[in-house]
């Protein structure tokens, strides 16, 4: 059935997803927030660079991450810079990579959530004195509690299934870059359509039992 | 799709984009290793038959389950011996029209000039944090590369600073940006007109591999079509085969 590989595989796929959709609601939040009130003419532009990694094949940005983080790119440069060494090949390297790649699956839930919130539960709060962090943590959290929800579900699910962008700066290391996905692919190259078989089918399974408890849990989370 | 596809092409015949009515056209599933060759013979052939080679590059195993599942494939250029012959076996190619029609190289490359000695003493000294290979498993230069260093005694130190790229073409790809210091390529994949094209390199000596035979053969698509015929008499003759060994090829 499985091997010791495959199991590696899968132990990392969820370690990174897992680091990944933490790194992401930190990150996300504040941007979420900020595309959801502001009135800046930059809305449109910040917008449209969260939302590439939904329309650009991960081949591309696989490719420009591996150029930008690489020993002569501006990334790169920076993180031997601060003796942090090149990302590619690393862990740490595929978390940078899939926060970039999953991020508009946690930006935009939470932006949605935000703005489904209007103006008016804040000016409450602030007519009761509540100070704008207090408001944040104690009437737009609960409130955007679908919105969290999904982001999660999104994020961490996305990240289980990106493929080419690992695929373009892991190099396929075992128990550091070496994921499912990956590992399904060799898998299928080899022709051990077998072991493919019961990871992809796996894989199948993990993500329509996910989104189904999403959807059940969570019926607006669709729109959201 | 067709139909309304059709008014364009025969405006393009009309201009005289098309193909000559004479001259028939061949699709070929070409290995990502011999792609910068390819280009060059199949211009030639264009010229010198009037025939048209389309070309589709990429991996041997990929191809060989697109061919299984009905590609319109007609001549496989393989990466190895092994996928034209299962093909033959499996009745997927024309029987007898297997052959070699290159034998590729192996070459130690790194994208920076001097850094590999013409000896390969690079990898003993070992003083490099990443070493990019084709994934033994998948590609016939990946196998050859864990071959020379079993050979050289030395797999066991350098295999946990491996990365593997899932093709000749993605190795290559890890190697030129810098983040692995060097690799195994072909050496089709660095060299041209007879010289290195950049940074340095070591010919592995075929001594310590196996030979990585690379194989072509009719498909049984293109059984019948004329233009397939030509291809391989093509590639068979004389000025191929110098632009093929102009690549680093051996034959």
């Amino acid at each position: 059935m499985l091997s010791d590989t495959d199991w590696s595989a899968i132990r990392l796929t969820f370690e990174l997803a897992s680091v990944t959709t933490a790194l992401l609601l930190v990150i996300g939040t504040p941007i979420a927030w900020w595309l959801a009130r502001t009135r800046s003419v930059w809305k449109g532009a910040i917008g449209a660079v969260v939302a590439l990694p939904i329309v650009l094949p991960p081949t591309v940005i696989g490719f420009y991450l591996l150029v930008m983080m690489g020993p002569e790119g501006p990334v790169g440069r920076l993180t031997q810079a601060l003796g942090l060494g090149v990302l590619p090949f690393t862990f740490a390297g595929l978390v940078v990579a899939s926060v970039f790649y999953s991020l508009p699956f946690v930006v935009q839930p939470l932006q949605n959530a935000f703005e489904a919130i209007g103006e008016r539960p804040l000016e409450a709060a602030a007519t009761l004195r509540a100070s704008p962090v207090d408001s944040f943590f104690s009437v737009v959290l609960p409130l955007a509690r679908p919105g969290y929800l999904t982001a999660t579900v999104l994020g961490f699910a996305h990240t289980v299934g990106e493929f080419g962008v690992v695929l373009m700066i892991g190099g396929n290391i075992p128990d550091k870059t070496r994921v499912v996905s990956v590992q399904i692919y060799d898998h299928v190259e080899a022709l051990e359509y077998a072991q493919a078989h019961w990871l992809a089918a796996g894989m199948v399974a993990f993500s329509f039992v996910v989104l189904l408890l999403l959807y059940t849990l969570n019926p607006s989370g669709r729109r959201a | 799709m067709k139909t309304r596809l059709a008014p364009l092409f025969a405006g393009l015949a009309a201009l005289g984009l098309a193909a000559p009515l004479h001259a028939a056209e061949v699709q070929v599933a070409v290995a990502a290793n011999f792609t910068a060759p390819m280009q060059k013979i199949a211009a030639d052939f264009e010229k010198a038959t009037g025939h048209k080679a389309q070309l589709a590059f990429g991996a041997t195993g990929k191809f060989y389950a697109q061919i299984k599942n009905g590609a319109p494939f007609e001549v496989l250029l393989a990466a190895d011996d092994e996928t034209p012959a299962r093909l033959e076996k499996e009745g997927m190619a024309v029987a007898g029209s297997r052959f070699t029609y290159s034998i590729g190289q192996l070459a130690l490359w790194s994208a920076k000039p001097g850094y590999v000695d013409d000896k390969g003493e690079v990898l003993k000294k070992g003083a490099f944090k990443h070493l990019a290979l084709a994934n033994p498993k998948l590609a016939p230069y990946g196998a050859a590369a864990v071959e020379t260093l079993t050979r050289l005694g030395l797999l066991a130190s350098i295999e946990p600073r491996f990365v593997q790229g899932e093709n000749i073409a993605q190795t290559f790809q890890f190697i030129s940006t810098g983040n692995a210091e060097l690799g195994f390529v072909a050496l089709s994949q660095v060299y041209e007109g007879g010289k290195l094209k950049s940074g340095s390199a070591w010919i592995v000596p075929a001594s310590l591999h196996a030979p990585i035979r690379q194989d072509a053969v009719v498909l049984a698509k293109g059984k019948d079509n004329p233009a397939a015929a030509a291809l391989v008499k093509f590639l068979k003759a004389d000025p191929a085969r110098a632009v093929i060994k102009s690549y680093g090829y051996a034959l």
